[in-house]
């Protein structure tokens, strides 16, 4: 196990070494001059020469993917172009609204995803099963953002029933602010749940075929038992992994759905930044979702190995 | 989703596969509903100039936001422009688009795929890159990829075709080096048949189903990436009627006219849920095992 852990930890940062060089490439490909963009259309050339030297742009490339990667390793992100702050500060001011939405949504996803899918599993071939598969696949096609106006159109616009966007007054209390939150964790669960549900089938019907369950049923135990007790808890382990999956996939829903609903988060923060060219805020956002998304994946690899016994390493 | 794509690559087609894999996809009647539906889509797209009904930059602003009826079925716009019209070139669009980066994306991942799992030496390098360039959720290095290169219709295909050729050469990989395993493949090395022979009359043969149930999905996945793109201003510009775009633009009017973003959302729904159906489908009619599950 410990040799395990050491070399998925190597494995994983030679990955993040990886995302690191292709934020580099695709920082430095952007068209137009970070120097200029900073200073405005109304800086003269000496003024943007001189800002370039102090950022380092002047230096040739790969001097500065060396100095790149240094303060990728010490963790700086430098400053927001636009922000007047650091991105780090940014990053951090943002990020509890994220993982709420994130929590909220993948929360939501499996509440309706497991017990669908193990349902359908249960009445495969069936019409139950039918029409729930072919309802996870309507779920699945439905892009989030436009599950998001339409619930904004008719929950709130026309039966006043939830806050229309934003994340409230700055004054609101924690509950308060859990209303603004529960259109866009529908916008953004209903996909995923589509998606847990049609692993969880998949899953539950593989367990389904095994001898075990067929003994367990020949020996006459009830049938929920059966489903519950024996089937489930084999096909637990790859539900799980399809749950660890769908938090990292909604990270990247996120960015969309908090620009339907005007929710200040990390995925607004990198929209603006992309249409400003805010630099710094694209590379820091770039780094800092992609590192998260592999500690998902690698916390995933290892919740893996500790719940299914029969994987070995 | 990948994963279950698999299996199928392990058995070889049995005779006239062609006809055998029609059959039974039309079999199931989800996934004939489907093929009608993508035929619809096509032959609107295609035939757009002819069948649309008005011109799609036609303004009659006498009947701007105009509700459905019959000499509008999907209403109009702000501009009095037919949503109907409009949903048809936007077809064209989105589907050119969704074409293009299954083209791309299937060919370079299968080049990537078939030289990681023949190449010892290169497996790991490009798998690590594989795996960096999908630790990057979708739509983030979709949308840092548009920053990077601009506006058009080519730079979304670009753009959309980096984020999912990695997914491609993930699955071509994995049915590699389960065929390399097998014996009519051992059977052609044994006799002296050049890795080039191997390669083209005995590995890419078998990847052709694999390959083609994740070009479905790689096809559904880009349209609604090259929507949400279009969506954040991050897509093809606003003056294309792309269904992303129509969209966006209609979240304004939406309160008056809410058929602006139902009759585009239902185009995508549409589209989007009959590839995912055929895809389904072609998987378990291209796999043995399931077809005996279901």
């Amino acid at each position: 196990m410990t040799r395990y852990l050491l070399r998925r930890l190597a494995g994983m940062i030679v990955v993040m070494f990886l995302v690191a060089t292709i934020v580099f490439v695709i920082a430095h490909v952007i068209p137009g001059d970070p120097a200029a963009v900073m200073l405005g259309p109304a800086a003269t050339a000496a003024d943007v020469e001189a800002l370039r030297e102090r950022l380092g742009l002047d230096a040739p490339l790969p001097v500065q993917y060396v100095q790149f990667m240094d303060s990728v390793v010490h963790l700086r992100l430098g400053e927001s172009i636009f922000l007047s702050r650091s991105v780090t500060q940014a990053l951090a001011e943002r990020a509890p609204l994220t993982i709420q939405l994130t929590v909220l949504a993948a929360g939501l996803a499996t509440l309706i995803g497991v017990p669908i899918g193990v349902l359908s599993a249960v009445k495969r071939g069936g019409a139950l099963d039918q029409g729930l598969t072919a309802a996870a696949m309507a779920g699945a096609s439905l892009p989030s953002f436009w599950i998001g106006l339409t619930l904004i159109e008719y929950l709130s616009v026309r039966l006043h029933l939830l806050p229309v966007a934003g994340y409230g007054p700055p004054d609101a209390s924690p509950l308060e602010r859990l209303t603004y939150l529960i259109m866009p964790a529908i916008a953004l669960g209903i996909p995923s749940s589509a998606l847990i549900m049609r692993f969880t089938r998949t899953s539950m019907l593989d367990v389904l075929q095994e001898d075990y369950v067929r003994t367990a049923r020949a020996k006459g135990l009830r049938p929920s038992t059966v489903i519950f007790k024996h089937a489930f808890r084999n096909a637990r382990t790859s539900v799980l992994t399809v749950i660890g999956l769908t938090v990292a996939g909604l990270l990247g829903g996120a960015i969309v759905t908090e620009t339907v609903f005007a929710l200040p988060g990390v995925g607004n923060l990198v929209v603006s930044a992309v249409l400003r060219r805010d630099y710094p805020v694209i590379q820091g956002a770039l780094l800092v979702i992609s590192g998260v998304y592999v500690l998902i994946n690698l916390g995933i690899d290892i919740l893996y190995a500790v719940l299914d016994p029969r994987v070995r390493y | 989703m990948s994963d279950l794509a698999l299996p199928a690559a392990t058995r070889a087609p049995s005779a006239s596969p062609a006809l055998l894999l029609l059959r039974r996809l039309v079999r199931r009647r989800l996934v004939l509903i489907s093929l009608f539906i993508l035929l619809v889509m096509v032959v609107a797209a295609v035939g757009a100039p002819w069948l649309a009904p008005y011109s799609p930059r036609k303004m009659d602003i006498a009947h701007r936001l105009a509700a459905p009826s019959a000499a509008h079925w999907f209403g109009t716009d702000e501009f009095g422009r037919d949503v109907l019209t409009r949903c048809m070139y936007g077809a064209r669009l989105s589907l050119t688009v969704g074409l293009l980066v299954v083209a791309v994306s299937l060919t370079l991942g299968t080049v990537l795929g078939v030289v990681s799992g023949y190449v010892r030496q290169l497996d790991g390098l490009l798998m690590r890159v594989t795996d960096a360039l999908m630790a990057f959720p979708d739509i983030l290095l979709a949308i840092a990829l548009m920053a990077a290169l601009g506006a058009s219709l080519t730079d979304v295909v670009i753009a959309l075709s980096t984020v999912y050729t990695p997914r491609v050469a993930r699955v071509a990989r994995g049915a590699v080096l389960v065929l390399r395993e097998l014996q009519f493949i051992e059977a052609a090395e044994a006799l002296g048949a050049s890795s080039r022979r191997v390669i083209v009359v005995h590995l890419l043969p078998n990847l052709l189903s694999p390959l083609l149930v994740q070009g479905t999905f790689v096809f559904a996945f880009s349209i609604l990436t090259e929507a949400a793109l279009s969506f954040l201003g991050a897509g093809v510009p606003p003056t294309s009627a792309t269904w992303g775009n129509m969209i966006a633009t209609a979240q304004e009017y939406m309160q008056n006219a809410d058929w602006l973003i139902l009759a585009p959302g239902l185009c995508i729904v549409l589209t989007v849920l009959s590839l995912q159906a055929v895809g389904d489908g072609l998987r378990d009619a291209l796999d043995p095992r399931l077809r005996r599950l279901t």
